[in-house]
């Protein structure tokens, strides 16, 4: 821990030097940067929506999987290149932050999907049940 | 004044006394941070409220579904609005490190007509279903639908509110260090309802449409 201390002043302290320009925080946008993932997001959008358009796989669980996964790869670019996420920002609280989240999102979204499904295959009668009711 | 006192206070009292080192590093700008852990607890709103449509998205109630309902070209115009939204936020940021006022109140103005454009879209968009009948009392797909999609139409309200405040601020002070931080937290605010939006388009209404 007194490690880890010693490291993030070490960091603060260099970091202090181009406080001038780095104020604000977001001294390392740059034309480019928002141009490339502008040009990348805009790709990663009409892909999925022309998938689901046009009607391109037959079977839906796989159109499902594909767009899901644009998403995830479009979330990350926006991440990257909007939100300039990186490992060194803020000492790496930011990003740790952010896996903290994504752990509690996994737990919530998987977690209700997997209750939710067995609890309406458990409880839910199905057609045979009925028919031996009283 | 107050740096001598504590000098003083520090070489006369014994050193575990001493709890303000100069020149101890405070950090300056924590306001990032702090903002960025506020941005995480409102991802895990959405992540309960995607949740709860992951589980109820197709529970009908033998109301309308969402291949009924939804009209994709209008989503992908909203979509196009808030995509191009931010590229223009990020263009004022650029504008802003350049510490020129009118091409950042030019950029934030374009921003804030395209996020009212996507607003415009969903109100009517929304108008619509319950015009069509499919109101969030309607069935639990229903009531799932309206409260994601409103909820993030909320935050771009209040993002559009804050917008405007901001350019008044700017326009009347200049780029300040305080306005040039609230531009920052603003714009992490507007990309990350892009990022929210990403999962809403792909999972509310392209997945809803499919059979």
């Amino acid at each position: 821990m007194s490690a880890h201390d010693l490291d993030h002043h070490g960091h603060d302290s260099h970091h202090g030097h181009d406080d001038h320009h780095d104020e604000g925080g977001a001294a390392h946008s740059t034309v480019g940067g928002y141009v490339t993932g502008f040009i990348l997001s805009v790709i990663l959008t009409v892909i999925p929506f022309w998938l689901v358009m046009g009607k391109v796989f037959d079977s839906s669980s796989v159109t499902a999987f594909v767009i899901l996964g644009f998403a995830a790869v479009q979330m990350v670019v926006h991440m990257v290149y909007f939100l300039h996420m990186n490992t060194k920002a803020e000492g790496g609280w930011s990003m740790l932050a952010l896996i903290f989240t994504l752990v509690l999102v996994v737990i919530t979204l998987a977690g209700s999907l997997w209750v939710m499904y067995h609890l309406n295959h458990n409880m839910m009668p199905s057609m045979h049940d009925m028919q031996n009711m009283p | 004044m107050s740096d001598t006192a504590t000098l003083n206070a520090g070489a006369n009292a014994p050193d575990n006394l001493r709890f303000y080192v100069p020149g101890d590093h405070h950090p300056q700008n924590a306001t990032g941070l702090g903002f960025w852990l506020y941005l995480m607890s409102d991802c895990l709103i959405f992540a309960c409220l995607f949740a709860v449509h992951a589980v109820v998205g197709r529970s009908y109630a033998a109301g309308p579904s969402g291949a009924d309902l939804f009209d994709l070209p209008l989503v992908a115009l909203n979509t196009s609005m808030l995509l191009l939204s931010s590229i223009t936020y990020g263009f004022a940021m650029i504008e802003m490190q350049k510490k020129r006022v009118k091409p950042v109140l030019a950029w934030l103005a374009v921003t804030g007509l395209l996020g009212a454009a996507f607003i415009g879209l969903e109100l009517y968009e929304f108008a619509h279903l319950i015009h069509e009948g499919a109101v969030p009392q309607r069935s639990a797909f229903l009531s799932s639908f309206f409260t994601l999609v409103g909820t993030h139409g909320l935050h771009v309200t209040f993002g559009l509110i804050w917008l405007v405040t901001l350019m008044v601020q700017v326009s009347r002070h200049g780029l300040l260090p305080e306005n040039r931080r609230r531009l920052m937290c603003l714009s992490m605010f507007w990309h990350f309802l892009d990022v929210i939006w990403i999962g809403v388009f792909t999972f509310v209404y392209l997945m809803g449409v499919l059979p």
